[in-house]
């Protein structure tokens, strides 16, 4: 809330998060020079952006719109696959769509441009979608996006429709992650920026969606969130608002499912479930809803957790002669999912509650507003 | 053996953290949850087994104790790039799996950008190796198996062949393609179909089945679809066999058809008795150790990819003796030239890094004992 | 024709009788409390874990039964008391979050268990027996299974028409305030809600799971979201409702899977299209419909706008 209460005139406190995110980029970009590739580090820089991007994507939805949206997998299927349709070398699609003699598809596009059209097919998908879906109320509209997430899932697993998708079957050898890094004529990587790149794309989308919720827009779509009815009164138009929040938030997701592309390497179907939106939709929550630099920070955390500092709960630890007890595979998610239930239940503000990262630096610098204290509580 | 493991597990600990040991560290990149997990267990298991037997290799001159370093893909391809990340960030000089094609095709591009040779033990799609360096296979592949299975089938004198696989599963889809083009080619029909992932009911597709008059049914899927496909065959008293691929060669699988009337053929890689020293070291192994016991599903039968599992064991050791160097760039280039004699038979590398063989076995299951009967060793002319 | 669709509609009954023992559990707490319990699917495979469990540990069967549906019963009603109770107050999107962050948490303790392998679940004798119908083969739970759900439904709907809980049940489903200020303990309403709800459940995985054989931590979601859709179908709050929707679900669903070969048999499609991959898929299409067409499905009641 209390971004949209400040003076237009940027003060200092913005200018200082702008510096530590600059600062933090820098970082990342000598980072990667130093330490060698292969470092878990690496890994959950590149995933904790993907995530990052497709939780505020989220975000803007399910905190700032009051949408319930649960079809976050389904759209982030659709980035993926265009993603991966439009960027496999033309050399490589006899074996990609080796049942499918080559694939119908017989062009490439910059990594760039696919993005973008991954982008623009899930809002597109999203304004197809949102006809019917956004008329519903909060929970059958839940289960209406989810339901819809399950049939684009079928459909691109559809035999008959092969010649594009692939069917059932994996898309894969198109220009990843690793592919940003430069490189010298014998193949020696000289500058490595397979990390810097992610993270700048989740930037720059970020970075929009920030923009967004702060215009006149964005207050709208708050307004809409506290009371629907009483912004219909004001004169905010329901129906347009909310299908354009809705087309924004898949739009980034698409882009967002085309950045997991390139992080997996690979994409299939099969793997964007429900399982994965709700994996999103928790990670929302733990870094509170309704605030961006929350869910970012969520993402990066979650990430962190899941695939490098919990590992060693998955394995049997001896410290001396005393083996812990307990630990085996898939304690590491148990651990998780108790963090998870008292998050949710305890601290149900999240990480951040409604603060951005501006606020926090506001607090510090003993200018806190007291506006803080309303959080997400409706 | 729990005492030797938690002094090998202390001394890992101790020294990954000065790192002065002499250690090489072999990667296990397996499914030990999920669909598959039963048979990636299998397959750990010849590992374990080979580890245990030959615990140290000698590289250069100087004398490495090899660990095992495990990372879990969990059958699926979305947990497959985590899983390879690890064995990555582990620096592991060679990477054995996986059991499952999907997963294989997965985690590659993170081996081949970490300069890390794998070795497949038991992923049998062609895409798994073809136009890659780093992917190296011992098993046969799909077209042979898909030809061996049709050509068995058309022999038994069935016309029309039911085929059903998982969505989105590269080994299924994959073998469905090399049958049917084979089984089509000696002039059958083929109907294929297939079941969106976690389904478990089955009644309606072997239903199809017999609609279609289907003198066969054809299911290369995984262990936990197989044994219910079997055990709702068995309460619709279907008349058609079953017919499936390596993966199906498990005693879990054997079990499901124990004591019912529905015949499950299947081809695979190895059959009991062909090295009767491996058969009786790896059971007396197995008997030995409750885990292991577990893992294996509970009684001492050895699976296929078992066998496998420990003849990928010694690949990866002759490769790293070869390379004298436990650096992985090395290990990769050495590879190629390595061949042994296994207990599944002579291993050797062509052009494209898969293992040359020209045999399977065909077995069945006695549905009043449970176990895999030997039927016919089966080649492929050409 | 005929002999050709019944096999499918014989499965499609069977399946969909045990969908519904799940819709109602679903319909009940929606009707209650307005939530979507995400976490009703996963109870309902914590039921066949625990019997795989129980049987393995050598407790005779007649008494794995009754023990299995009462301690599933008891996971339902501490699943209430611990992650929907506190948050009474909260807006209902959390609430929504809590049954997910259960959902997540039931099946990671299951994979945890279970090592995420497969288990086969016990034979239950007689129930597991095969027999003839009409012409097709099959097991004798699927017979079973519609007669057990029509009988289970009177005795809920007599329940509630009948007996003081159930006033209260209709009193607290009506208006949440109102019953409280009427004297009515709402916690001990919901509670029992939760019992009957998750007992129910526990029945439908006995059936399902002698079935289908296999339970994996996964082996809940898709049963409980088709069970949902089914609530939602039938008007989500009416008992008649979810069980009507989850035998149409049933049944559509197994017949979607032999769509290629009945089109084919009838000459309506020159040969097989691969229709079956859409079997779980439009379940969710007829769920758009009707929340399309008619948002309070089948046999719902208006429901009006509170500002």
């Amino acid at each position: 809330m209390s971004n949209s209460l400040q003076k237009k005139k940027v003060d200092s406190a913005t200018i200082i998060s702008a510096v530590i995110v600059l600062a933090l980029y820098a970082l990342v970009f000598v980072a990667e020079q130093i330490i060698p590739p292969t470092s878990m580090l690496f890994t959950v820089l590149k995933k904790g952006a993907t995530y990052a991007l497709v939780a505020v994507s989220m975000n803007l939805l399910n905190g700032f719109t009051g949408i319930f949206s649960l079809g976050q997998a389904g759209f982030m299927l659709v980035g993926a696959y265009v993603y991966g349709i439009f960027t496999i070398p033309i050399v490589s699609r006899m074996d990609v769509y080796q049942y499918y003699n080559g694939g119908l598809v017989q062009f490439t596009l910059p990594v760039f441009i696919a993005m973008l059209l991954s982008g623009l097919a899930a809002a597109l998908l999203a304004l197809l979608i949102g006809l019917p879906v956004l008329r519903l109320k909060s929970d059958y509209l839940a289960i209406a996006t989810l339901g819809f997430a399950e049939i684009i899932r079928a459909l691109f697993q559809w035999d008959k429709l092969g010649p594009i998708t692939n069917g059932s079957n994996m898309l894969r050898l198109f220009p990843t992650f690793n592919d940003f890094n430069i490189r010298a004529a014998d193949g020696h990587v000289t500058v490595y920026l397979s990390t810097l790149v992610p993270l700048l794309i989740a930037g720059v989308c970020i970075g929009v969606i920030i923009l967004l919720i702060n215009s006149t827009f964005g207050r709208a779509l708050r307004a809409i969130k506290d009371d629907e009815i009483a912004a219909e009164a004001m004169g905010i138009r329901l129906a347009s608002h909310k299908r354009l929040a809705f087309c924004i938030s898949s739009f980034f997701a698409g882009v967002g499912g085309a950045m997991l592309a390139m992080y997996q390497t690979t994409v299939q179907a099969k793997s964007f479930t429900t399982a994965m939106t709700y994996e999103i939709l928790l990670i929302v929550v733990i870094g509170g809803i309704g605030s961006v630099t929350g869910s970012c920070l969520s993402s990066f955390l979650f990430v962190a957790c899941s695939e490098w500092w919990l590992r060693f709960l998955d394995q049997k630890q001896v410290i001396g002669d005393f083996e812990v007890p307990l630990l085996r595979n898939g304690f590491r998610l148990v651990v998780f999912s108790i963090i998870i239930m008292i998050v949710v239940l305890f601290f149900r503000r999240g990480i951040m509650g409604t603060n951005e990262l501006p606020d926090v630096i506001r607090k510090l610098q003993g200018k806190g507003r007291s506006s803080k204290k309303g959080g997400q509580g409706k | 053996m729990k005492k030797v493991l938690a002094i090998v597990l202390a001394m890992m600990l101790a020294l990954s953290a000065a790192a002065l040991a002499e250690t090489v560290k072999i990667g296990v990149y397996e499914p030990a949850s999920g669909d598959s997990g039963a048979g990636g267990k299998q397959e750990m298991l010849g590992m374990q087994y080979a580890n245990q037997e030959t615990p140290t290799v000698e590289i250069g001159g100087t004398t490495y104790d090899v660990e095992l370093v495990y990372a879990d893909n969990g059958s699926s391809t979305d947990k497959a790039p985590s899983a390879a990340q690890q064995l990555v960030s582990e620096g592991v000089s060679v990477v054995l799996g996986s059991y499952g094609s999907g997963v294989s095709i997965a985690g590659s591009q993170y081996f081949a950008d970490a300069n890390i040779p794998a070795i497949g033990v038991t992923c049998t799609n062609p895409q798994v190796t073809a136009g890659n360096s780093h992917y190296f296979r011992i098993c046969f592949l799909d077209p042979f198996q898909g030809t061996v299975l049709a050509n068995y089938a058309a022999q038994q004198g069935a016309k029309t062949a039911y085929c059903l696989g998982e969505l989105g599963n590269d080994y299924d889809q994959g073998l469905l393609t090399y049958f049917k083009q084979a089984f089509e080619g000696l002039g059958g029909t083929a109907i294929v179909e297939s079941f969106p992932t976690n389904t478990a009911d089955f009644t309606s597709y072997l239903t199809n089945a017999t609609a279609y008059n289907a003198d066969v049914f054809f299911c290369p899927v995984s262990i936990a679809y197989s044994t219910q496909i079997i055990q709702q065959a068995a309460s619709q008293n279907v008349s058609f066999p079953i017919l499936g691929g390596d993966t199906l060669d498990s005693n879990v699988v054997a079990n499901a058809a124990k004591g019912t009337n529905v015949q499950v053929i299947i081809t695979t890689f190895y059959q009991e008795g062909a090295t009767p020293t491996f058969d009786e070291g790896f059971k007396a192994w197995l008997n030995a150790n409750s885990e292991a016991l577990t893992n294996n599903g509970g009684n001492d039968m050895i699976s296929a990819v078992s066998a496998m599992g420990y003849d990928a064991y010694y690949t990866a050791l002759e490769a790293l003796k070869a390379a004298g160097s436990t650096d992985s760039a090395a290990v990769m280039a050495a590879l190629p030239g390595v061949t042994l004699t296994g207990v599944s038979g002579a291993i050797a590398f062509d052009a494209t890094g898969d293992a040359i063989r020209d045999a399977a076995f065909v077995k069945k299951i006695n549905n009043e004992t449970g176990d895999w009967e030997f039927v016919a060793e089966q080649q492929v002319e050409g | 024709m005929w002999s050709t669709v019944f096999p499918y509609l014989l499965s499609g009954i069977s399946v969909g009788g045990q969908y519904a023992l799940i819709a109602i559990g679903y319909t009940m707490v929606y009707g209650i409390l307005r939530l979507i319990n995400f976490a009703h699917g996963d109870v309902f495979m914590v039921a066949g874990i625990l019997m795989v469990y129980m049987a393995a540990s050598g407790v005779p069967l007649w008494l794995c039964l009754p023990l299995v549906l009462v301690l599933t019963a008891v996971i339902g009603f501490v699943i209430e008391r611990v992650a929907y109770k506190p948050l009474r107050a909260a807006p209902r999107m959390s609430v929504m979050i809590s049954a997910i962050g259960v959902s997540y948490t039931l099946q990671n303790l299951v994979l945890y268990i279970t090592g995420g392998l497969n288990q086969i679940y016990p034979t239950i004798p007689w129930i597991s027996d095969n027999v003839t119908i009409l012409g097709a083969s099959t097991k004798m739970v699927t017979i079973i299974t519609p007669i057990l759900t029509l009988v289970l439904v009177v005795a809920l709907v007599w329940l509630i028409n009948h007996t003081k809980i159930g006033m209260a049940m209709r009193a607290v489903s009506r208006d949440f305030e109102t019953s409280q200020l009427m004297g009515i303990k709402i916690n001990r309403v919901i509670s029992t809600t939760f019992v009957i709800g998750t007992f129910l459940a526990g029945v439908a995985s006995v059936l399902y799971f002698t079935n289908y054989t296999t339970v994996i931590q996964t082996s809940g979601a898709m049963p409980g979201l088709k069970a949902f859709v089914a609530a939602v179908f039938g008007g989500i709050g009416s008992i008649p409702g979810a069980v009507v929707g989850a035998f149409i679900i049933g049944i559509a669903e197994n017949l979607i899977k032999g769509l290629d070969i009945i089109l084919f048999k009838a000459g309506l499609i020159p040969g097989p299209m691969g229709l079956a991959t859409f079997s779980d898929a439009f379940t969710f299409a007829l769920l758009i419909i009707i929340l399309a067409v008619k948002p309070t499905g089948l046999f719902g009641e208006k429901i009006t706008d509170k500002v």
